[in-house]
């Protein structure tokens, strides 16, 4: 069994906000380095099952399960979800002052009981800021403070790439990149996918599925359900049509 | 048989409880004061009889004056037994690594730290320079005409009525002296100063920086440290004289029975510099508005202050500029916390008088208030008499955020690391201010207090 290995199961999920019920029973399976894309109408649920995967507090779960390898997520506290090797790329991620990125990266690793050096650690930070285009001086620089939606998805990337999650979950990382920052975002997927991490993509955009390496299974994510999954025949389909005819199906 | 032992037995004197005339007069010949230091004490006495309690800020009802003792000959009352030393205190201390020989100095079981040959080499040095650094004590011995001009002028006894408590019974403190042109590269440190009596009840610091010289005086430590005495009146003078700099940087974690009533005020002369860095932990009720008065065209000042109220304390601090002078400028920074059901208070006063034609003046405070049982009140005072000057005030209260926590968890940060990171992230831009080795040890505190927080919570 290599580090890498995952068997990650989301079953009967329903969850709840403030008595509103938001998801209505997701099912999903994810294996070691899977791509797996959601998209759906925006207010569908999408966020919220990203977040109720990594454990935020405000959702509650009113029936299902989470688990990873068998173990059962439910009950267990976000840091203990990242230690089993869960990562979420927020939409929104939230400003922290005075606490630099790479100070960040280097506490981060070593609560995941990831120990490299100093030395490693400057040279794979460097690598990775390279791959997602930021510069080195953003290292420096207080924790998304500041930083334009562009920077605050490569940051995003970025620590995706130094933490080594063995699932990531990217939500909407796409939203409001220029075509070249779409594209190195887009690479740093694919570098991550080789490394055998498994990817739960949540987009709007046929763009970003372009630039990303096959196989992977779409789901269609409508009114806190997944109505559909397939190939890349529904992306097109939304393309085309809209989520119109899905919200028929359901 | 140990006859040193004996003999310190002999000398051990306690006032008692209690304040009289006739005590101050005591104090003052045991010390083998000249006559004027007498009429002095005696002043500033009735001073204080006179004076009513301050009407504003903390509750200081249940500070009893009768129940504290006054005067103790300083190795007794650091001579308390490790024994009796709080657990809690001997945890922290543990926790922070610190060894244990300077546990005991900084709980007050030994009256020295012992680094003698450090201290040696230092002391020849600044000797060499003409520089003068000893207990005020001895400093009123061996250089009388210089503390009889410069002893409480800048800090009157008539200023409030502690500075006045403090005239009566001082003892101990440090002199620090730096003749004109010479500029110190390496901090003085109570730390080093080995020939006792440097830390107490009432200890007078008087710092005189000549002109063009600099120096950074550096007092206190990280450490809780524990006493039996309930209050705490220090008095902090320092003269900046023109185009010298002097920078004084104060950590006090005083164990949480005590009053700690401070005041300290530099006097800053044309072109002269400023700068106080405190941090401020521990103690029940501490109230210390550190103050600048820019005398001199050019004179600067700068505040920097973190106060940590946690618990069953109350932080009242703050900052005060008096601009008196063409073309002077102050930046006050103050960054509260207040968690466990803690009080932290901001109170500033800047005024610019008439005639400090262009002064300009900087005003920060910011607070983060890590629970519901805590609180944080700001209350800046601004009197501005001169139309050409400008001031600008920036003040923020947040509250810890659940999304801020739940973004550095998610990197797997265990909770309570998480909030330390947010709180250190805060402290972040006063932190750069202060020495290296304070920071690293405010780091490791905060960190230690955070992860006991999480405990109880
Ligand atoms: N914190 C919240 N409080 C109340 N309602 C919420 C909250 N978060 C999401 N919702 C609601 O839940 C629904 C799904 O939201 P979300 O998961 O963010 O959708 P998506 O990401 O697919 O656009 C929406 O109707 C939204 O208004
Ligand atoms: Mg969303």
């Amino acid at each position: 069994m290599d580090d890498n290995d995952l068997k990650f199961a989301v079953n009967n999920l329903k969850v709840c906000i403030d008595n509103h019920t938001i998801l209505n029973g997701i099912d999903l399976m994810v294996n070691k380095g899977e791509l797996h894309i959601i998209m759906g109408p925006n207010g569908s649920g999408k966020s919220t099952l990203a977040n109720s995967i990594m454990g935020d507090s405000r959702y509650r779960i009113e029936d299902g399960t989470i688990r990873i390898d068998d173990v059962e997520l439910n009950n267990i506290s976000v840091d203990e979800r990242a230690r089993k090797g869960i990562f979420l790329a927020f939409q929104y991620p939230v400003e922290i002052p005075g606490v630099s990125l790479s100070k960040f990266i280097w506490s981060a690793q070593s609560s995941l009981g990831k120990n490299t050096t100093l030395k490693e650690f400057q040279v794979m930070l460097e690598n990775g800021m390279k791959m997602v285009a930021l510069d080195s001086s953003f290292s420096k620089r207080s924790l998304n403070e500041g930083l334009s939606g562009g920077e605050k998805k490569r940051s995003e990337m970025l620590q995706a790439y130094m933490l080594k999650p063995r699932l990531i979950i990217l939500d909407e990382i796409d939203s409001g990149l220029d075509v070249d920052a779409l594209r190195q975002v887009s690479d740093m997927i694919n570098h991550l996918l080789k490394n055998n991490s498994a990817v739960i993509l949540i987009t709007h955009y046929q763009r970003i599925i372009e630039n990303l390496t096959p196989p992977y299974r779409v789901h269609i994510l409508v009114n806190g359900k997944i109505v559909q999954s397939g190939g890349y025949e529904l992306v097109k389909k939304i393309e085309a049509d809209g989520y119109e005819s899905f919200k028929e199906v359901n | 048989m140990d006859t040193s032992f004996k003999t310190v037995e002999k000398y051990a004197y306690s006032s008692g409880r209690g304040l009289s005339k006739k005590l101050i007069e005591e104090i003052s010949r045991m010390k083998k004061e000249p006559e004027w230091m007498l009429k002095f004490r005696l002043r500033s006495y009735e001073i204080f009889l006179s004076k009513p309690m301050p009407a504003w800020g903390p509750d200081l009802s249940k500070l009893n004056f009768d129940d504290i003792i006054y005067y103790i000959k300083p190795d007794e009352y650091k001579a308390s037994n490790w024994n009796d030393v709080p657990t809690e205190i001997k945890d922290t201390f543990e926790k922070l690594g610190i060894p244990e020989i300077e546990r005991k100095y900084l709980a007050g079981s030994i009256a020295q730290y012992e680094s003698e040959g450090v201290y040696a080499k230092l002391k020849k040095e600044w000797e060499d320079k003409g520089i003068i650094f000893m207990d005020m004590d001895s400093a009123l011995q061996q250089y009388p005409d210089i503390i009889k001009e410069y002893f409480m002028k800048c800090v009157p006894n008539t200023d409030n009525k502690f500075s006045a408590l403090h005239g009566a019974v001082w003892s101990g403190g440090s002199f620090a002296y730096i003749p004109a042109g010479v500029k110190m590269d390496m901090p003085l440190q109570t730390y080093f100063r080995m020939n006792a009596n440097n830390e107490g009840q009432f200890e007078h610091t008087l710092i005189i920086a000549e002109p063009d010289s600099s120096v950074h005086y550096i007092e206190g430590c990280t450490a809780p440290v524990y006493t039996t005495n309930s209050l705490h009146s220090a008095v902090v003078e320092i003269y900046v004289k023109e185009n010298a700099k002097a920078r004084y940087t104060t950590v006090q974690n005083w164990s949480n029975n005590v009053y700690n009533l401070n005041t300290k005020r530099a006097w800053v002369e044309r072109n002269g510099k400023m700068e106080w860095v405190g941090g401020s932990l521990g103690s029940y009720i501490t109230m210390l508005y550190p103050s600048s008065v820019l005398r001199g065209e050019y004179a600067t000042a700068s505040h920097l202050n973190i106060a940590f109220g946690k618990g069953n304390t109350w932080k009242d601090g703050g900052a005060k500029v008096i601009h008196n002078a063409p073309y002077t400028s102050s930046k006050v920074i103050a960054k509260s916390i207040s968690m466990g059901g803690g009080t932290s208070v901001y109170r500033g006063l800047i005024r610019i008088n008439k005639g400090a034609y262009m002064a300009k003046s900087h005003v920060q405070c910011d607070a983060l208030i890590m629970d519901e049982k805590s609180r944080s009140d700001t209350y800046p005072h601004n009197e501005i008499y001169e139309p050409t000057a400008t001031l600008s005030h920036e003040a923020s209260v947040g509250k810890i955020s659940e999304e801020q926590i739940y973004y550095l968890t998610s990197r797997g940060l265990r909770e309570e690391e998480a909030k330390s990171m947010i709180v250190l992230g805060f402290l972040d831009d006063v932190m750069r201010e202060i020495p290296f080795e304070f920071s690293i040890e405010l780091n490791r505190l905060i960190k230690l207090e955070m992860s006991k927080m999480g405990a109880v919570g």
